[in-house]
């Protein structure tokens, strides 16, 4: 094996877990540090610099961070990190005067956004504050697309989205609020520099099943039905009700269901319920809030008398894997089901719709309906066009919209400046010494071994009366403290120099995870198997580094180091050191001085970037 | 060394023993040795063997002197017995716990003050007298908890760190050990754990008295140009003579060697002692063989490593004085105290 080039911008960001999973790159590690230091209004900003909506996302992001948090391989659970983005939100000060100022000039670019939600905001963002003229057009009173129609106010509450949507519009956006767009041509028509199109996943599918037609007065699509919950157009429901679909919007119906009458509330789902769409933690809520679930029920028909729903008939059937681990649900032939109900709410997916974009403009679509995009820069196959959010690759969630919006900018700015686009700026880092001490790091060591602190909420029957009042309370300052204590600080990078080391084992000894090995190097797949812990978990890399003075090499598994320094504290030489390393991402109006060659957007967007400069403290 | 306790979180797979336990269950407090320390790389050497060896914790005693090294078995096996006793006098103090119960296993760790120095007389009749134990010297060559003056088994000529030259002539433990009629015989280098290990772990599988010395460099008084224990010196002046594979009775022999490289030693509780031929055809049966092999050596400068002798006939102490098999805890009052008749009829086959 090579010896790894920890300069390289793309090792060390891989080694940070939740920032390498989250499509924005959100430092949080750094942020955690932040609040643990009690300055929320730092935690606070380093989000909305990556995140933009650091409020909501902290009461309602997708987390993909959490399931790859590297305390989760250690310990039952992994850090709360959402809920830590929240207490940077509820606690920080007035944090206008941080926000940066719209340029007294602009360049002159005028640039619309069709759609208000996350994505669009972010486009937004990202270009006002270099000098582009931005235009935001939005079909409703208020900004903030899905967020705003989609996620009830029980776990999101307006006043939020008005905050952070009012940070953007304070940068110089203009908002053309209850603008409805019918024709991308007429926009076009328009002198635009670009257009960016943010425009989400606005169609709820629909079940065609017998008895839809005769009992349509009581058979709801779930998103729609949520957007009308949230503008207060819908304020009731039957007592008995059945939410088709297990995903987050089920999730959502069933739990907004409950709060507007209904008694009985049920969720309906084909799958298993581990195999269900929706995140662990709202299958956990919507149980709390006594709804239960069914799995491995295919909805067959709605049921009628009298041109009224009466229920919904279900087909039992059982999951059967192949031998590439396909899972078909096979009928078990076991009788029917039959469910009464008053109301169906089907939550079953979404998909995009893009009737108001002609055919004829340049704007090539593929056999799905989608859009024909180029993944990296997102533009489309008219040159001035680009896509965002579930409107580009199909819906997903916030977080990635967000990412996808900053990606969007990036390309905008680049194409308005006349350059070429696969030619991106490029992250840098930054790589200090954390070392104050024989004993003393500027980060907290300390490993703590407690447990994932529980959110506090409020008591059920308070909150089922009133859908606006919101569900959860959020950490108090105590409990926030000691959620951060969890942290492993996977920013504070094991950094090795073997010219120093003079092979006395004393870090493999001392590491708690038996995590560092010094052997005769091989292969990657030979080496993993013969490290003092075997290092089974292929998506974890390994950190090698030769020059010793036996020939061995230093071999560490990244898989479950713990950062706890003690490595570095037993090295009598220094060859070991903890640093911190800081990603700064590109965003748009940055200079291309050694262009990012590669960039994915999914899982986790930039990836190792060759040419990336290197600033070591 | 470290302030913070080592965290206990561990990754779900980490490997486990056929107790059930992993290697952190037999690690004891955090070490307060300097940084770098071979002694620690020794600790973690016996928290391996015992773990590769399925070893109860509460079957073992450990027994220290005084010194760096006599620390150390406050680092590891935190759950079984310990006693660390007066300057030199852990063989003493461990002789009496073994006559008292047989049933445990006794680990001695000691260093070459500890051992060479004031417990040279200790030192010398528990091989003697042939102590089941398994003997540890981990030796530095220096006094490190007074700040590193030569110890007894300092070489001659060796420079200390402020360049004073050593006039005297150094103890061989090793070398006393066989003459003195230890069983199992050892060298070995703190930072060699491939060939340490299985020298523990056949030193705790043999059942009498095992000696293993061990170089174990000083990082903070002894680990410079001049000194011949540095980890530098050692790795240069290493000859070892074989490695050693321990095989425990029910296991199965997946490895194979190349004809006439391999000697096969059974010891007396069946378990293997597979020693591969390093360089030399060196002959481990051979006592006077090994005594005269080391002296050559060592007049050479090389520091010979590996298993240098092992007689797995030999008999122990308890064989020796034919002492009875239950621990004395076990025999009951009336079994140790007969009563005076007894104390009567015994003194009359006297007179």
């Amino acid at each position: 094996m090579k010896p790894t080039d920890i300069s390289n911008p793309g090792y060390l960001h891989k080694v940070v877990d939740c920032q390498w999973a989250c499509p924005a790159h959100t430092p949080v590690p750094e942020y955690i540090r932040q609040i643990a230091a009690g300055d929320f209004s730092a935690a606070y900003m380093l989000n909305w610099q990556s995140n933009v909506f650091p409020g909501i996302l902290g009461r309602v992001c997708d987390r993909p961070c959490e399931p790859a948090c590297r305390r989760g391989r250690v310990d039952a659970e992994p850090v709360a990190i959402c809920r830590l983005k929240r207490v940077a939100a509820d606690f920080k000060d007035d944090i206008r005067d941080r926000l940066p100022k719209p340029p007294a000039k602009k360049n002159g670019k005028r640039i619309a956004c069709i759609g208000g939600g996350p994505a669009s905001l972010t486009v937004a963002r990202d270009l006002a504050v270099q000098g582009y003229q931005v235009t935001v057009f939005d079909s409703g009173s208020s900004p903030g697309g899905m967020m705003r129609s989609q996620i009830p106010k029980f776990r999101l509450p307006d006043s939020v989205i008005d905050e952070e949507c009012g940070y953007v519009e304070e940068l110089g956006v203009e908002l053309r609020r209850n603008h409805w767009i019918g024709s991308l041509r007429e926009v076009l028509a328009g002198d635009w520099d670009a257009v960016f199109v943010g425009t989400g996943a606005p169609r709820g599918r629909d079940a065609n099943l017998p008895g839809r037609n005769q009992a349509a007065a009581h058979v709801h699509i779930g998103i729609d039905w949520l957007a009308n919950v949230a503008f207060g157009h819908v304020t009731a429901i039957g007592k008995r009700v059945i939410v088709l679909g297990g995903g987050n919007t089920a999730m959502d119906c069933c739990r907004s269901a409950r709060r507007l009458g209904g008694e009985d509330v049920r969720v309906v789902v084909r799958s298993g319920f581990e195999e269900m769409k929706a995140s662990p933690w709202e299958k956990e809520d919507a149980l709390h809030e006594g709804i239960p679930i069914h799995n491995y029920l295919v909805q067959k028909a709605f049921t009628h008398a009298n041109g009224r729903l009466t229920g919904v008939l279900f087909e039992k059937v059982r999951a059967e894997y192949d031998d590439q681990g396909r899972r078909s649900l096979v009928p078990t032939g076991e009788p029917d089901v039959h469910m009464e109900c008053d109301d169906v709410l089907i939550a079953i997916g979404q998909e995009n719709a893009f009737p108001w974009i002609e055919r004829d403009i340049g704007v090539e679509f593929d056999r799905s309906g989608m859009p024909v995009l180029d993944t990296q820069t997102l533009q489309s196959t008219l040159p001035r066009v680009f896509f965002g959010g579930d409107a580009a690759l199909g819906p997903k969630n916030i977080i990635t919209a967000v990412a996808q919006g900053h990606e969007a900018a990036i390309s905008i700015d680049l194409f308005c400046r006349g350059l070429p686009l696969t030619q991106r700026p490029a992250p840098t880092m930054n790589l200090v010494s954390q070392k104050m001490g024989i004993h003393e790091w500027s980060y907290d060591n300390k490993v703590s071994e407690e447990a994932r602190r529980k959110v506090p909420v409020k008591a059920i029957e308070e909150a089922l009366k009133d859908i606006k009042s919101e569900f959860e309370l959020g950490y108090d300052f105590k409990l926030a403290c000691a959620e951060t204590a969890r942290c492993l600080n996977c920013d504070v990078a094991t950094v090795f120099k073997p010219k120093l080391c003079i092979e006395c084992d004393a870090c493999v000894d001392i590491c708690p995870t038996e995590c560092i090995t010094f052997t005769q190097n091989g292969e990657d797949e030979d080496l993993r198997g013969r490290l003092k812990a075997p290092a089974k978990n292929r998506d974890q890399a390994l950190y090698l580094a030769e020059g010793l003075k036996t020939g061995r090499v230093m071999v560490k598994d990244e898989n479950v180091c713990l950062h706890c320094g003690m490595c570095a504290e037993r090295c009598p030489t220094g060859a070991w050191d903890m640093q911190k390393f800081e990603l700064n991402l590109a965003y748009a109006g940055e200079a291309v001085e050694s262009p990012r060659s590669v960039c994915s957007l999914s899982p986790a967007g930039a990836k190792a970037s060759p040419g990336a400069a290197v600033r070591e403290a | 060394m470290t302030y913070l306790a080592k965290p206990k979180l561990l990754a779900a797979d980490a490997p486990r023993n056929a107790l059930g336990y992993t290697r952190r269950d037999y690690e004891g407090a955090i070490s307060t040795l300097c940084a770098g320390c071979g002694h620690d790389s020794i600790s973690a050497s016996v928290v391996q063997a015992c773990f590769d060896l399925d070893i109860e914790p509460h079957k073992v005693a450990k027994l220290s002197g005084i010194g760096c090294s006599s620390k150390t078995p406050d680092y590891f096996l935190g759950n079984s017995h310990g006693f660390n006793s007066v300057h030199g006098r852990m063989p003493s103090v461990l002789t009496g716990a073994a006559l008292a119960n047989r049933n445990l296993l006794y680990l001695g760790v000691s260093g070459d003050g500890d051992s060479a120095s004031i417990g040279i007389g200790q030192f010398a009749h528990a091989m003697r007298r042939g102590v089941n134990m398994t003997y540890i010297v981990e030796n530095n060559g220096v006094y490190g908890l007074t700040k590193g003056q030569f110890s007894a088994t300092a070489d001659k000529g060796s420079k200390s760190k402020k360049g004073v030259v050593n006039r005297d002539n150094p103890i061989d433990l090793a070398t006393l050990a066989l003459q003195l009629g230890a069983t199992y015989v050892a060298r070995s280098f703190s930072g060699d754990k491939e060939q340490l290990v299985p020298l523990i772990k056949g030193a705790l599988r043999h059942g009498g008295p095992a000696f293993i010395d061990v170089i174990s460099p000083c990082v903070t008084f002894n680990n410079h140009a001049g000194s011949t224990k540095s980890y530098d010196y050692v790795r240069e002046h290493n000859a070892a003579v074989n490695r050693v594979d321990v095989i425990l009775p029910k296991a199965q022999i997946e490895a194979s060697y190349p004809p006439g490289s391999l000697r096969r030693v059974v010891q007396h509780d069946g378990s293997i002692l597979h020693l591969r031929k390093v360089s030399v055809d060196y002959d481990p049966a051979d006592r006077i063989g090994a005594m005269n092999y080391l002296q050559e050596r060592q007049a050479l400068g090389e520091i010979v490593t590996g298993l240098l002798y092992v007689d797995s006939s030999g008999q122990d102490m308890h064989a020796n004085l034919n002492t009875v098999e239950k621990a004395l805890n076990q025999l009951g009052d009336a079994y140790l105290c007969p009563g005076s008749k007894a104390l009567e009829a015994l003194n009359a086959t006297l007179r």
